[in-house]
């Protein structure tokens, strides 16, 4: 390849210290260094496509939506939208197909950008659109008064904006005008507007050349050169253009035409061109563009010969035939009808959709099977996706408007088969008051109407008087409400009570997002007697229930109803009543009752305290129980198993190799502190609930004393209301028993490690190490409670695995305060204290007991063959007082504490 | 040192929880919404939380302070439906402007008597603007996808009113809330814009969008980056999610406005999702636990709670607040 004389090698950008421009549809586009060129449609442009201006004209919109749609599919990743004509009134038309564009996300996915001269458009233009998008454009041919006011408003309405390179005394024409002006509009935009620089487009002017005057010669070279001084001396500022006007003297001759918009990018693009508006049908690959072609369109294109126009001129005459077009992918027409329909469905296509019903209603028997099947099949899928978040409204929205017209095309047919009575009923649909959501409603209103239902749609927030009047005055067979929001719950029973005052006895539907067949049953359906509530799950469900209640089989139907909401009412009320709760001393009265014996008790090998310092971390990592930490990481199935699964397995191996190597630098270079201190005191079990904990054998002085909490909850015959006070021996039995008390800790020294990732914005290391660390320290105290079984209590004799370690299949528990066992966290200070637990492990309490660092597990240990983990659950304020009494804390105080588990 | 900027540099701040919530509990009846405003009125006002600024400034008022005693460092304006459109619905476009100016300024009145009690912990007003009920990029009518039941300039009149009425009545903040639809925030910003060079002001802004489903998108269907680039060209305080979701499905787009946006990071969610009875039970440790994770993460820096949460949710979320902001200090 051959470049201009000044060619000075590929130009980089070097504004490194601003933000990138960044604009937005639906998606984001961020235009950085590193995006070499951005892409911006040009076919919906009134002034540059006569097909698309005839469309608008006659208001075909439809078909002028798919040529915005065939241009984002083509790869643009902006369009332009024109619709400067004299013959159209551009303003209106600019709002009306932007609105359009809204409801279409597989166009409104890209951003817009709005084209015109005409100030009045551009700010129609810009109230219509959530994105960040471009206006096309300002300049200073009308003076710096305007251009100043434009610019910011364009800024207050959040837009980029293209300059174009025109002032007062015209457009720029040469290098140095385009310069200058650039410069000008720059410093105007940057210094007094406060324009981000980021966001301006400069438009330097493609000219065409080719054109047999002298004075076009230079019309691409200047353009370049321009281009590279922008990008070189304008901080953050971009530089697009419209490609193909430099070919304008070539009309008719698409070959030659192609090969040059080609080479005018490649050229240009090396010079810092980084947007562009160009037509991609209309590009030749560069490397296709046979070489004298190019040789001869370069030669025009960089002034390299004097004779080069003409020379291109007369090889053009040679160059003939129609260049390939280039057409957006349709292979899906060729799949079987129901794929097709699917398709159309889904992606919101209707361009197609009565030729393919066509073909449906011709393989059918009646008409209405086309609806009931090949596109329910369709609309399934669409509810699918949509359920699995890989739909998003916007785009159900758009398959409901395809639905739409494939019922309307077929609704003459189904007329004309129909034999019956015009109208199989009337069903009102409206949103409740207070609620906007109308989606679901519309559909079913679709789906009944193609059913051939009359639908009385009352739209959104209808209050409830509205809904009955309308009932009254259209004589509806059937009421139904939607919602979507939880308030609209409430709403539904407030309708639901209307009808019944006013001794209404249709069927009322329930449909929509939060409703539930429980909540009819429970809350609805009672409040309406005299007719059934029935609960629709989706819309396809809503034919079925209409036809019933509608049919002489509506006796049997609302009965199989009647029956099933009041098992769905018993089971609910199950739920309820089971929780039912007994007074604190009745709960005691139930407590769990150990018949104590001595030879139950183990007598401890150490009463006192032993402190264990910088654990050897690779004794523990035997200990780690694998499966908590993939759940860390959302990828929840059991380890070892997870590292086969077929979804997860690679990934979970990924990550467990990566533990791994964090592990063995953990270890190696010691990044982590273990430290620990344990506890075996003598304890025996007063008032029910406490547990006194002593300074020796003697039982003379109380070290502490371990207040309980007791489940409430009213149980199962013969299950008990549990405390963690009953696994200790009563005082009055004489029995002299034993508790324990640790705290672990495997997260010392970790900030500093952290700090580095940090810094890094390593994130997946910083989480990998800090859930590392947790691991270490429930391993840790795993360990540490093996160690206390075995040597310093020293009951345990068999050897057990690691697996039935993991799964706690060992005699004892060690439940931490704070947790179901014993949820009252106020208990943690006084184990600290008992253990000097902060200055052996450096385990420190926050105001809100809290742990940190935050790798740190703490307990009490029981070692009663029938102590076992439980929860205490749900409690009620008796409780809660006793509480506050014993430890003396304000009552107050104390239910903030224990809030989540009283039950007011 | 008051200045809401400097303070976020160095400490987490905590948003106050649910209004309506709230106001359930007093179980007000159709006359509490009437009192010595709208007695006349001829459409029932019931459910019109917002004029309770006007008709119960008691009740409010004592909401408002039943947060700040839990520790909330910024508390809302019930103001959430103050505008000429919202208001529409019960025929009061005419009470617009009261309801923002009262709804700051009795705000305003209760934080001046927490920062007098604890001038080391001043409380800030944040005026309340909704989303109203209307869409302006949405169709309200599926058969005619180009139709729009308002327009821009309509909105931007509606959003200047409620914003001149917040700023007059004392709001030291202005927060676009709920965002469903992009371009009804785009002009709920150019209408602050607006009035704040008219009155010369500055009130710092906060933005907080609403994603509404797995899709993770707004109603309108924006992804969270592309929310955030359509609402960077304000000069924003924070920017941020609430309502619509639990604050464990919150998660993953709040990081991808903590590593996208120039601005402070905000989270108010729900107390998870709605159960089948519609109610929002999660329990205040429960969010507490999941914004512990926040707030590890360093992913917010001004929490607190939409739908569902109460003052003992707010406490939680206060408690953790001050356990990391100490934290921050020892570091």
């Amino acid at each position: 390849m051959s470049l201009h004389p000044d060619y000075k090698g590929k130009y980089e950008y070097k504004w490194n210290h601003l933000p990138n421009m960044k604009l937005s549809g639906l998606e984001p586009l961020e235009v950085s260094p590193e995006v070499n060129f951005i892409n911006i449609g040009e076919r919906t442009n009134v002034a540059g496509s006569r097909k698309f201006l005839r469309l608008i004209k006659e208001e075909e919109y439809d078909e002028a939506l798919s040529i915005a749609r065939n241009q984002v599919e083509g790869g643009a990743q902006i369009i332009d939208i024109n619709m400067d004509d004299g013959l159209i009134d551009g303003k209106e038309a600019m709002v009306k197909f932007l609105n359009l564009i809204a409801s279409e996300p597989d166009i409104s996915r890209v951003p817009i950008m709005i084209d015109s001269s005409k100030w009045e458009i551009v700010e129609a233009g810009l109230q219509c659109v959530q994105g960040k998008c471009v206006v096309n454009s300002i300049s200073l041919k009308e003076g710096k008064e305007k251009f100043v006011t434009e610019a910011k408003k364009i800024r207050q309405y959040g837009a980029a904006v293209v300059v174009m390179a025109f002032d007062e005394d015209g457009q720029a024409d040469t290098y140095q005008r385009r310069v200058d002006i650039c410069e000008r509009s720059y410093r105007i935009l940057v210094d007094e507007v406060n324009f981000p620089p980021q966001d301006i487009i400069f438009d330097p002017n493609v000219f065409p050349v080719a054109t047999g005057m002298d004075e076009h010669k230079l019309n691409a070279l200047d353009f370049f050169q321009a281009t590279r001084w922008i990008r070189e001396n304008l901080p953050g500022a971009h530089v697009s253009g419209g490609i193909s006007n430099v070919s304008f003297s070539f009309r008719g001759n698409n070959v030659v035409r192609e090969a040059m918009h080609s080479a005018f990018l490649f050229h240009a693009i090396k010079e810092g061109l980084d947007m562009g508006i160009v037509n991609p049908s209309m590009l030749e690959v560069y490397d296709d563009i046979p070489k004298d072609l190019l040789l001869h369109v370069e030669d025009v294109l960089l002034n390299r010969r004097s004779d080069a126009t003409e020379r291109l001129l007369a090889f053009a005459e040679t160059v003939t035939g129609e260049s390939k077009a280039k057409t957006i992918d349709l292979s899906w027409r060729e799949a079987p009808l129901q794929d097709r329909i699917s398709h159309a469905l889904v992606k919101g296509i209707a361009d197609y959709i009565e030729e393919d019903v066509e073909t449906a209603r011709n393989e059918v028997a009646e008409p209405i099977e086309v609806i009931e099947g090949h596109l329910m099949i369709g609309m399934n899928i669409v509810g699918d996706l949509f359920g699995a978040g890989k739909m998003f409204l916007p785009q159900v929205v758009k398959s409901a408007r395809v639905m739409k017209k494939a019922v309307a095309y077929l609704l003459p047919y189904i007329e004309a088969s129909k034999t019956e009575s015009r109208s199989k009923g009337k069903v009102l649909l409206a949103t409740v008051k207070g609620d906007v959501h109308d989606i679901g409603k519309n559909i079913v209103g679709v789906v009944l109407g193609c059913n051939n239902y009359d639908i009385i749609d009352l739209g959104v927030m209808v209050p409830g008087n509205k809904i009955l009047e309308a009932a009254q005055e259209h004589q509806v067979d059937i009421i139904g409400l939607s919602g979507l929001i939880t308030p609209s719950l409430d709403e539904m029973v407030h309708v639901a009570k209307e009808m019944e005052n006013a001794g209404m006895n249709l069927p009322l539907l329930i449909g929509g997002a939060t409703t539930s067949k429980v909540h009819t049953a429970v809350k609805i359906d009672q409040h309406y007697t005299k007719g059934q509530t029935v609960h629709v799950l989706d819309a396809s469900r809503s034919v079925t229930v209409v036809s019933e209640l509608l049919s002489d089989k509506k006796p049997q139907f609302v009965e199989s109803i009647q029956a099933e909401y009041d098992k769905v009412r018993t089971n609910y009320a199950k739920k309820k009543g089971f929780k039912k709760f007994l007074s604190l001393n009745e709960a005691r009265e139930n407590k769990l009752k150990i018949n104590w014996k001595i030879e139950d008790i183990a007598q401890p090998k150490k009463i006192g305290t032993t402190a264990l310092k910088d654990y050897d971390l690779s004794e523990l990592r035997g200990y780690i129980d694998w499966t908590p930490f993939f759940h860390t990481w959302e990828l929840r199935a059991k380890y070892p198993q997870i590292l086969e699964h077929p979804d997860m397995g690679a990934e979970a191996t990924k990550l467990f190799e990566d533990a791994n190597q964090m592990l063995d630098k953990i270890i190696n270079e010691k990044w982590i502190i273990a430290n620990a201190v344990v506890g075996i005191w003598p304890a025996n079990s007063v008032n029910d609930d406490d547990i006194e904990i002593y300074e020796n054998e003697e039982r003379t002085e109380v070290a502490y004393t371990q207040y309980g909490l007791r489940q409430q909850i009213k149980k199962a015959a013969k299950a008990s209301n549990i405390c963690v006070a009953d696994f200790i021996a009563p005082k009055e039995s004489g029995i002299k028993d034993y508790i324990g008390g640790f705290v672990v800790t495997a997260g010392q020294g970790i900030e500093e490690q952290l700090a580095k990732y940090e810094a890094d914005h390593d994130d997946y290391h910083s989480i990998l190490l800090k859930a590392l660390a947790d691991r270490l320290a429930e391993a840790f105290a795993e360990r540490l409670h093996e160690l206390v079984r075995k040597d310093y209590w020293g009951y345990e004799k068999e050897q057990l695995s690691k697996e039935d370690l993991i799964k706690e299949k060992y005699r004892g528990i060690r439940p931490a305060p704070g947790y179901p066992a014993n949820p009252d966290h106020t208990e943690k200070p006084g184990l600290f204290e008992l253990l000097n637990a902060t200055e052996i492990t450096g385990v420190s309490l926050t105001d809100s007991m809290a742990m940190y660092p935050t790798a740190s597990v703490s307990g009490w240990y029981f070692a009663h063959p029938e102590a076992q983990y439980f929860g205490v659950g749900k409690i009620k304020l008796d409780q809660v007082e006793r509480l506050a009494n014993a430890k003396n804390i304000p009552l107050e105080r104390m239910k903030q504490w224990l809030s989540s588990n009283l039950e007011e | 040192m008051n200045d809401i900027r400097e303070i976020l540099k160095s400490r987490i701040l905590v948003l106050d929880g649910a209004m309506g919530t709230m106001i359930q509990r007093y179980k007000l009846e159709e006359e509490d919404f009437r009192k010595g405003w709208f007695e006349n009125h001829p459409d029932s006002l019931k459910g019109n939380n917002d004029l309770l600024v006007l008709t119960r400034p008691d009740v409010i008022k004592a909401i408002h302070a039943e947060y700040l005693e839990a520790g909330a460092d910024i508390i809302e304006t019930n103001t959430f439906s103050g505008t000429t459109i919202a208001q529409a619905d019960y025929n009061l476009e005419k009470a617009a402007y009261d309801i923002n100016y009262y709804g700051a300024k009795i705000a305003k009145e209760v934080c001046e008597e927490f920062t007098a009690k604890n001038p080391a912990k001043p409380r800030f007003v944040a005026g309340s603007i909704g989303p109203t009920n209307m869409t302006l990029s949405i169709s309200p009518d599926v058969n005619d996808p180009g139709f729009r039941n308002t327009t821009f300039d309509k909105m931007v009149i509606a959003y200047s009113e409620q914003v001149r009425g917040l700023i007059e009545g004392g709001a030291d903040l202005l927060l676009v809330e709920t965002i469903f639809d992009t371009l009804n925030a785009k002009a709920a910003l150019f209408a602050i814009e607006e009035v704040q060079t008219e009155l010369k002001t500055e009130l710092p802004i906060m933005v907080s969008g609403t994603i509404t489903d797995a899709s993770g998108r707004t109603l309108s269907g924006q992804t969270t980056e592309a929310f955030l680039i359509s609402m960077q060209h304000a000069d924003l305080l924070s920017i941020g999610l609430n309502c619509a979701l639990g604050a464990d499905a919150l998660r993953p787009y709040l990081q991808v406005l903590k590593q996208k946006a120039p601005f402070y990071i905000s989270a108010h969610p729900n107390a998870g999702l709605p159960n089948e009875m519609g109610e929002y039970d999660e329990s205040p440790e429960m969010m507490a636990g999941q914004i512990d994770t926040f707030l590890e993460e360093k992913l917010v820096n001004i929490i607190g709670g939409c739908c569902g949460t109460t003052p003992d949710h707010i406490k939680e979320m206060a408690l953790l607040a001050e356990k990391y902001n100490q934290l921050n200090t020892k570091n």
